[in-house]
């Protein structure tokens, strides 16, 4: 197939496609990070995952709306106040949905996938009354749209850049919160022995309450990031579980850098099978390589270990 | 006075609804139909997935009903109508179109949007002998006494955008992007047999992405590659935000790369933004934008009902058609029974539609003129061509399979 292009041609597309790669990457990084909290630190299904996403999206199309309404002149940098607006909703929303239903499953994981499926349905059916079934249009700055030209043929995209800055930046923090904190010592003590925990003093109610808030409020901004390449509608979210879960129980459910790495291999196989086969081959052969994977290693690639 | 202000509907010719013909003689089946009303059944999906679609349909329909009983009804009977939800779930469709017929008895429905639902309803209406009134533009293979197609089947749909494109932008070499279903693939599949041996083009890209995919670097990244002259999409859904926003943002500019959609309408780009796909051609039957008289009624008529933020699509105004060609069909057949209403069917013709004047073929779909759009940023299309004479539809197509 490369037989009619020239050798620069060649060269600046593997650039791009090497940099597609790397955008999907840190999508699927941005949308794993909130999950790889709940279900690998918690052990909670989270099905309603991509509503707390959209819970964002729809935070930043109210905030990009009322900034044009009342303050036009400050439209350029209202997407960093919508992404922490993101964050309070869908933490706060997260907090809450645990004091309601989640803590009373901590027993029973697999009822968490029945009843957080349920909720997903209410929140949909919700976004739906309050925002209309069609989808919205976010607007972006103008700085956010376009690419940057590196060469005459060599473009990057620009909210790709932004995806993957944004991407390290979070990773960077939840990975300090969680493994140099005291807190984070506290939430990866409670997930490996609940009574021992609340024996020496841990208020294992409170950190469960606040790590189910963090992993929704992080979906919540990986949605207001979204904005900028899907769509917004009552089920997007949809759109993303599938994949979210697939990097998450692939690379190992108890451990980020498992994610991180499972998001890396997914992406790549798949960026670069897109290239050379159609999009849904590519897909269906991710997908089959990963099942082939899992058979063999059904603990994903990076697993914690504990004495059993 | 919403009502009044459709002067090319009143002028039609309409029987005397002062003495309406009696029940018995116009209604020999047994269907929901009294003295002095006609019962009609809905059935869209108003929640699930398709919801966001199929709103501006279920809209469209009632507008219709309303404006008829203003005009009279039908047959000197108010048109009184059961709507069901749908649900996006293809059983729950045949379901209650079964409990539509059954039950309620109902003399039409107006319903469907996918392709999957009206394959699952289709064997209901055939069996119980009901008659569909179907809006969305689709892939062809398909006719039935039972149905109504009242949007453009795809030769009807494609072949005169490519034509277009060819001529006007001396387009040779064309790259398919499509949504992984049955549409798509068919569309595709008579658009390439087109480009090959009618237009003597190239096809240089071919590619299938899974409904909901948002995901388009590589796809974009091989277009940046083969450099066609034209790109021709049928991405559906949420996929669609994605993809015209990844286009852009990669830096390809549609004032300079002509792209044909057969799949955007003015309800899609209210989701993936005006400035992300201004310049994009669009190629259907109708747009909110046509400069007719019916239009101009129909338009503020429609707002008035449903508020002045809702846009009008191709498919919703193909959905407002339905009630108007049933009541037109019951008024030439002189009977509510659906054997004479299917056997009446060719031949009416409706003077007031909004794309300007539709007739029904001997196959059960209209004939009707196929327009291309350019999409401006204020997410309004602005027409650049249409086809001189109405588009015969042909839904076997011969030399496209």
């Amino acid at each position: 197939m490369f037989g009619d292009y020239s050798i620069g041609d060649l060269g600046s597309i593997f650039v791009m496609q090497g940099f597609a790669g790397l955008i999907l990457f840190s999508v699927y990084v941005l949308m794993a990070l909130g999950l790889a909290i709940i279900f690998g630190q918690m052990g909670v299904i989270n099905m309603a995952h991509g509503e707390f996403m959209i819970l964002g999206a729809y935070v930043t199309w109210m905030t990009s709306n009322l900034f044009q309404a009342y303050m036009p002149s400050l439209f350029g940098g209202y997407f960093f106040l919508a992404m922490i607006l993101a964050f309070i909703a869908s933490g706060a929303l997260g907090m809450l949905v645990e004091w309601v239903l989640i803590r009373h499953l901590y027993k029973r994981p697999l009822d968490t996938l029945l009843a957080t499926w349920g909720l997903s349905l209410m929140l949909q059916q919700a976004y739906r009354s309050v925002f209309g079934a069609r989808e919205v249009g976010v607007e972006l700055p103008q700085w956010m749209l376009g690419s940057l030209h590196v060469t005459d043929s060599i473009e990057v995209p620009i909210n790709g850049v932004f995806v993957m800055g944004l991407t390290v930046l979070i990773t960077v923090s939840v990975a300090y919160v969680l493994y140099l904190s005291r807190w984070g010592r506290q939430v990866r003590a409670v997930v490996q022995n609940r009574i021992m925990a609340g024996a020496v003093g841990i208020n294992t109610e409170k950190v469960d309450r606040y790590t189910f808030g963090l992993g929704c409020g992080i979906a919540g901004v990986a949605g207001s990031a979204f904005t900028m390449i899907g769509s917004t509608g009552p089920t997007s979210g949809q759109l993303y579980i599938v994949d979210t879960f697939l990097v998450v129980v692939f690379g190992g459910a108890a451990s980020l850098l498992g994610t991180i790495a499972s998001a890396f291999s997914i992406s790549q196989t798949q960026s670069t099978l897109e290239f050379f086969m159609s999009g849904s081959m590519a897909k269906v052969l991710t997908l089959l390589a990963v099942v082939g994977i899992l058979m063999l290693r059904p603990q994903g690639l990076f697993a914690l270990k504990v004495r059993k | 006075m919403g009502m009044a202000a459709v002067p090319a509907i009143t002028m039609l010719p309409r029987v005397s609804f002062a003495q309406a013909p009696a029940t018995s003689a116009v209604n020999t089946t047994g269907l929901a139909v009294t003295d002095t009303e006609v019962t009609v059944g809905i059935l869209h999906s108003a929640t699930g997935t398709m919801a966001i679609s199929e709103t501006g349909s279920i809209e469209a329909e009632k507008l219709a009903i309303e404006q008829i009983n203003a005009a009279g009804g039908v047959l000197g009977r108010k048109i009184k109508f059961i709507q069901e939800d749908g649900a996006s779930d293809w059983p729950t469709f045949a379901e209650k179109a079964k409990k539509l017929l059954v039950n309620d008895k109902v003399a039409a429905i107006m319903g469907c949007w996918t392709s999957a639902s009206r394959k699952a309803v289709l064997p209901v209406v055939e069996q119980y002998n009901g008659m569909l009134y179907y809006p969305t533009f689709y892939e062809g293979l398909e006719q039935s006494k039972n149905v109504i197609y009242t949007g453009q089947e795809a030769t009807q749909q494609i072949l005169a955008g490519l034509n277009w494109i060819a001529k006007e932008k001396g387009a040779k070499t064309f790259f398919f992007i499509g949504s992984d279903y049955i549409w798509p693939r068919t569309s595709n599949k008579i658009a390439r047999k087109h480009v090959e041996n009618v237009l003597k083009g190239k096809v240089v890209g071919e590619e299938y992405y899974a409904l909901g995919s948002t995901q388009f670097n590589s796809v974009i990244n091989k277009i940046k590659l083969t450099k066609p002259d034209v790109i021709f999409t049928d991405v559906v859904g949420g996929s669609n935000v994605a993809f015209y926003k990844q286009l852009k943002a990669a830096g390809i500019d549609l004032a300079k790369q002509p792209l044909l959609t057969i799949s955007v309408t003015e309800d899609e780009i209210d989701g993936i933004g005006g400035e992300n796909i201004a310049g994009a051609y669009a190629c259907m039957k109708y747009f909110q934008s046509l400069d007719n008289p019916n239009n101009k009624a129909f338009v503020p008529a429609f707002k008035k009902m449903w508020g002045e933020k809702t846009v009008i699509g191709d498919v919703t105004q193909a959905a407002y058609l339905g009630p108007w060609l049933w009541k037109l069909t019951v008024e030439k057949a002189g009977s509510f029974d659906v054997d004479k209403i299917a056997a009446a069917s060719p031949g009416v013709e409706f003077k007031g539609a909004p794309e300007g004047y539709v007739r029904i073929h001997e196959n059960h779909h209209l004939w009707s003129k196929t327009r291309v759009g350019r999409a401006k940023l204020d997410g309004q299309f602005e027409l650049i061509y249409e086809t001189a004479d109405l588009v015969e539809p042909d839904p076997f197509p011969k030399g496209y399979q």
